[in-house]
């Protein structure tokens, strides 16, 4: 008796795989349901309204990929994570991927074990400062206490700027976004220094939002973008072409209005080959034809989300400037869906 | 007769239930052995096939971001992780420290305040214990962070001390002094003067038990430590000056500064900790049979020389145990400083260190085998005052 529990007990751990993911995909299709890393409450990219619904430009792309793989926009489980927790959820597979206004830089995708699929917005580093503390430009900050929020590459970017310019600085430093933009208000620090959009988000939630300013440097380059867990090709796929999908979608001309119109009667070959009814793109990345077609269904194309999120529709009213389409002026420049 | 002997009275090989104990034992052990490499091994796997990077030479990469307070010289452009991670420690040993005296002393007052048989002390040590003894000490920390925020000035309108001491949100901000050369002389008096109070004290002592003579102890060693290297600082021509902090610009520069995360930090701590110390206290002093007390006032001792004398001396025997506990839960409970901060420990290395550098194995086995280390420190210490403070049998 004894014996044979033994051997149950042997067999049974040699038995447990190693306990890595191969097909996050089928995971994803199996579970019916996507496990989306977002961010505890950045406005305009991730955080939950009055109804605790979550609503941003990220949160946009987690119904996107919803949408691609499952063909519902509100299969999406999110996991709201401070920066310091994100990359240990995607290595440990407690999310599908990761959409959290995070910095693509080279130490994150050579030594964290991830891949970053695209960028879904540039950025770039700027200052709040207190209107009251009468400075107009960041060379004047020199001696100025900042609050930043810990693990980002704000913190090692500031130290370069800083250092850069022969000034000096002192840094209190939270755990999330949060608590920086509270220490801002009481007064603990002078300015806070984070991603434009993030100030131009925590501005809004200050009482009195006039009075601060953002000041007109930009002292870095912040490409944000989704990210997966390394060696998922097919998962790493989808994931980027899902955003390739959200802004050809837009350079086409297609939204969530026109859409089914579209589809009947367009005779443009490339809004047939996105929507599916041509080609067999849907197919080759493992999902169904009409992928794209319930992206901009469900969720919209890429101008549709910007605008409502972060640009003129929505309270934060941050200029396209960079995230134009590639014949707009900007840099979104979708690879070819054919 | 053979040698062949029988099994009997289960005295064989298997039989044996002392042989049978240690064939279990051994498969236990192997057990556990077994389980901790498969997981271990699992896991390097896994890392391994998800192309993480793994190993400590991460220390020795430059850091490249600020720290709040460093009590060694750190740079943020040059410093590596490795300075990061003894910053952190020496950070949460800085307020472990600091919180303990204060709480010992906090303690102290206060459970015998509880004893007392004056009715409106004992009654607030009570309220002040259960208040605080029962409210979480992560939203104490939280309360006390935003009290000191919300209560402070801004730096151009800091509470003013003698120009010197200055009082704002950015914290506390005090004369550094600057050491110059002959500044040894008055350190070395100083620390002389100490010596000499110690022989003082035995003198003292043992002159008292000899010829029964008292000694004013206690004014000739405050005279002692204040004159001596008062006097040297003069002969060596004022060696020691003082650095002030200076508004310059929007903030202080210069002086010594100690932030609100420390500030509140450490209040938040210390009033905690000093409640189960207060009772620990009120414990032992209890724990003291009356009759000792009685013996000790029907001699005619004073009130404050009995319990000095006669009450204290036995009742620290059941004090100190449950007050070292204590001590290595104030250690642990300031990593909880994380939710305003200060830059200790687990803050700087688990948290900015880890995210900055992504091996979250090393660097959590790391922090824990830091507060490891304290436990087992304070554990040996804790076995050593035991033996010490053991009834001797004469």
């Amino acid at each position: 008796m004894k014996v044979t529990k033994l051997a149950l007990l042997f067999g049974l751990t040699a038995a447990v795989p190693t306990l890595s993911h191969a097909g996050t995909l089928e995971d994803v299709m199996k579970e019916g349901v996507l496990k989306c890393g977002v961010s505890t409450g950045i406005p305009g990219f991730s955080a939950a309204d009055s109804n605790g619904e979550w609503k941003g430009l990220d949160v946009d792309f987690c119904k996107s990929v919803a949408s691609a793989v499952l063909g519902d926009a509100s299969k999406v489980k999110y996991f709201p994570l401070t920066a310091k927790e994100r990359f240990t959820a995607l290595q440990s597979g407690e999310i599908d991927v990761l959409a959290r206004a995070t910095t693509w830089t080279a130490t994150r995708d050579a030594s964290l074990g991830l891949n970053f699929a695209g960028v879904n917005y540039y950025d770039g580093q700027g200052f709040l400062v207190s209107k009251s503390i009468g400075v107009n430009s960041a060379k004047e900050l020199d001696g100025a206490t900042f609050c930043i929020q810990a693990g980002t590459t704000t913190e090692l970017n500031l130290t370069d700027y800083f250092k850069a310019n022969g000034m000096e600085y002192k840094a209190v430093t939270y755990d999330t976004s949060g608590q920086t933009i509270d220490g801002f208000k009481k007064g603990r620090c002078d300015a806070v220094t984070s991603d434009r959009s993030q100030l131009a988000g925590l501005r809004i939630k200050l009482d009195d939002p006039k009075s601060a300013i953002l000041l007109p440097e930009t002292i870095s380059k912040e490409p944000l973008g989704p990210v997966v867990r390394q060696g998922d090709d097919a998962w790493f796929n989808v994931i980027r072409w899902t955003m390739f999908a959200t802004i050809e979608a837009e350079e086409l001309g297609v939204s969530s209005s026109n859409v089914d119109e579209m589809l009947k009667s367009s005779i443009n070959p490339g809004i047939k080959r996105l929507l599916g009814s041509t080609g067999k793109t849907g197919e080759d990345l493992g999902l169904k034809n009409d992928w794209a077609y319930q992206i901009v269904k469900q969720v919209g194309n890429y101008a549709e989300s910007y605008d409502l999120n972060v640009g003129k529709d929505s309270p934060i009213q941050i200029e396209r400037s960079l995230n134009k389409l590639w014949n707009q002026g900007g840099i979104m420049y979708p690879m070819p869906i054919r | 007769m053979t040698n062949k002997q029988l099994p009997v009275d289960g005295k064989g090989l298997l039989n044996n239930p002392q042989h049978r104990a240690i064939f279990f034992q051994i498969l236990a052990l192997a057990l556990v052995v077994f389980f901790a490499f498969y997981f271990a091994n699992n896991m390097f796997d896994n890392i391994e096939s998800r192309g993480i990077t793994t190993g400590f030479s991460f220390l020795n990469n430059t850091a490249g971001f600020g720290i709040s307070q460093t009590l060694i010289p750190y740079d943020d452009g040059t410093s590596t992780f490795l300075d990061v991670f003894i910053v952190g420690l020496l950070n949460t040993l800085l307020v472990s420290v600091l919180g303990i005296i204060f709480a010992s002393i906090i303690g102290l007052l206060l459970g015998v305040a509880r004893l007392s048989s004056n009715f409106l002390m004992s009654k607030l040590a009570l309220v002040y214990i259960e208040t605080f003894r029962n409210i979480p000490i992560l939203l104490q920390i939280l309360f006390w962070y935003n009290v000191v925020l919300a209560a402070l000035p801004s730096p151009r309108q800091s509470f003013v001390y003698l120009d010197s001491v200055f009082l704002n949100n950015r914290g506390l901000l005090l004369p550094e002094p600057i050491l110059q050369s002959g500044s040894g002389a008055v350190i070395i008096s100083f620390v002389l003067a100490i010596a000499a109070v110690i022989y003082l004290v035995r003198w003292a002592r043992q002159r008292h038990n000899d010829t029964g003579q008292e000694f004013p102890i206690l004014k000739v060693s405050i005279a002692l430590l204040i004159l001596a290297p008062t006097l040297v600082y003069f002969i060596a021509g004022q060696p020691i000056t003082a650095e002030y902090p200076v508004l310059k610009g929007f903030n202080f520069n210069g002086g010594l500064t100690i932030i609100p995360e420390l500030l509140a930090l450490l209040f938040a701590l210390s009033i905690y900790t000093a409640t189960y110390i207060a009772e620990a206290v009120r414990a032992g002093i209890e724990a003291v049979p009356k009759g000792q007390k009685e013996a000790a006032k029907s001699l005619g001792l004073k009130d404050h020389v009995i319990l000095t004398k006669v009450v204290l001396p036995q009742a620290l025997r059941v004090i100190i145990p449950p007050v070292i506990n204590q001590f290595l839960n104030l250690t642990k409970n300031s990593s909880l400083a994380t939710a305003i901060g200060y830059p200790e420990l687990v803050t700087l290395f688990s948290g900015t260190t880890l995210n900055q550098v992504g091996q979250a194995i090393e660097i959590i086995l790391m922090t824990m085998a830091v507060y490891l280390t304290f436990s087992i420190l304070i554990s040996l210490l804790l076995n050593w005052v035991n033996a010490k403070m053991a009834i001797k049998g004469r």
